[in-house]
């Protein structure tokens, strides 16, 4: 028997069965089971494969804290509070997030012109202190996540290889890719669907 | 053995946004058509997807690229009911003309021209970047949809106070916050996994 996962998007959206945004998103019942899928996917995969499970867990809520959803980071930092062995990783991570808090999307456009457009903003790297805590197969992986979440239009075969030096794989890269990329979806999802699930309350009221 | 990123030579690239049919080339190797497994083909959900570069390499993940494509697809073409598909596609290419995602934007804003027949509105879009005027409806998603792809993101009440002002639904409301969502996944990936090529 399998313990049925509760749908993730609901959970940390605050939509229960029942109300106005539930009706909604059970209107689009292939959309909700393929996002909860896609979680599934990258959280409790059948076959972990290049990417731990505590590497996905430390990348997902370092990216929740840089888009500031406190509810959302905890939600994926959980896991580290239940571990006797890995809660050091929290204050780490925490430390992390502050020290990489920026406002996106910024970066350069290819010469040319939308150059007018370029916006500068930080090249993030983690504090020499949480590199060596965290090693550099994870340090690598948090740095890349802040480019994806910040600023993806500066992305570059060279920050690819970053990853590859350090001894992320190909496979590797190209699920660390969608985890962060997924994340960053479903938290805007979560944020959009709890904005409208308090305007729909408001109006029943 | 350390794994090398293909640094591809792309002479003449797209510089600006455009709705022509440019390409797109990868930094990371895709898996060889003829290596594709059961799983694979089960992951690429189509076919024909083996066709694609892009697709070849996500499926190194064949699990993940399986649910993403069909969330993909639905928010997308499901349009019995909700938002047009033109509005979805509005959406999409709004997030990706404020992420910077060349590519992205090609590809959608000439399904939005295609499916409300405004292709110069949508071309205004490009050109001018999220606060051209595009009328009030299409200002609205517009605006909601950027400040969904804000990181972090900056959507509230008034967002959806001025959507609901012209005349979307909840339903259709959700199909704006799923649609402009979706392209904060799309846009991480084809801006990070490689680089647009031009038009033939």
């Amino acid at each position: 028997m399998t313990i049925a996962s509760p749908d993730i998007i609901d959970l940390l959206a605050g939509i229960t069965a029942g109300s106005a945004l539930d009706r909604i998103r059970t209107q689009r019942p292939e959309t909700r089971e393929q996002a909860q899928k896609s979680y599934l996917a990258l959280f409790q995969p059948t076959d972990f494969g290049d990417v731990s499970a505590a590497e996905r867990h430390a990348v997902a809520s370092f990216v929740a804290g840089l888009h500031r959803q406190p509810d959302i980071f905890e939600f994926y930092i959980s896991p580290f509070e239940e571990s006797g062995s890995d809660r050091w990783l929290i204050e780490v991570i925490k430390a992390e997030i502050g020290a990489g808090r920026a406002k996106g999307p910024y970066g350069q456009y290819p010469d040319g012109p939308l150059s007018g457009e370029n916006e500068t903003g930080p090249l993030y790297q983690l504090s020499p202190a949480s590199r060596e805590a965290l090693g550099p197969k994870l340090s690598a992986a948090l740095e890349h996540a802040h480019l994806l979440v910040f600023h993806p239009r500066d992305a570059s075969p060279r920050a690819l290889q970053a990853l590859l030096d350090v001894g992320w794989t190909t496979n590797g890269v190209v699920t660390l890719s969608q985890l962060v990329s997924f994340v960053a979806f479903q938290i805007r999802v979560i944020a959009g669907l709890a904005v409208l699930s308090t305007a729909a309350k408001r109006v029943a009221a | 053995m350390t794994e090398h990123p293909i640094t591809p030579p792309v002479d003449n690239p797209p510089v600006t946004f455009t709705q022509a049919e440019i390409g797109w080339t990868p930094w990371l190797q895709p898996l060889a058509e003829d290596d594709l497994t059961e799983r694979h083909l089960k992951g690429l959900v189509e076919a024909a997807r083996a066709k694609s570069p892009y697709f070849r390499l996500l499926v190194r993940d064949p699990e993940v690229l399986e649910a993403r494509t069909k969330t993909d697809k639905d928010i997308f073409y499901n349009s019995r009911s909700g938002l047009p598909r033109a509005e979805r596609e509005l959406a999409a290419t709004a997030a990706s003309r404020y992420n910077g995602c060349i590519f992205c934007a090609s590809v959608h804003s000439r399904f939005a021209s295609h499916h409300s027949k405004r292709g110069e509105d949508v071309q205004k879009l490009l050109d001018e970047g999220v606060e051209a005027d595009l009328g009030e409806r299409w200002n609205a998603i517009v605006a909601a949809s950027v400040a969904l792809t804000a990181t972090p993101p900056i959507f509230g009440d008034e967002h959806i106070s001025r959507l609901s002002a012209a005349g979307l639904d909840e339903l259709e409301i959700a199909d704006v916050i799923h649609g402009a969502a979706f392209f904060n996944w799309a846009n991480r990936l084809m801006l990070s996994l490689g680089e647009p090529t031009p038009a033939n």
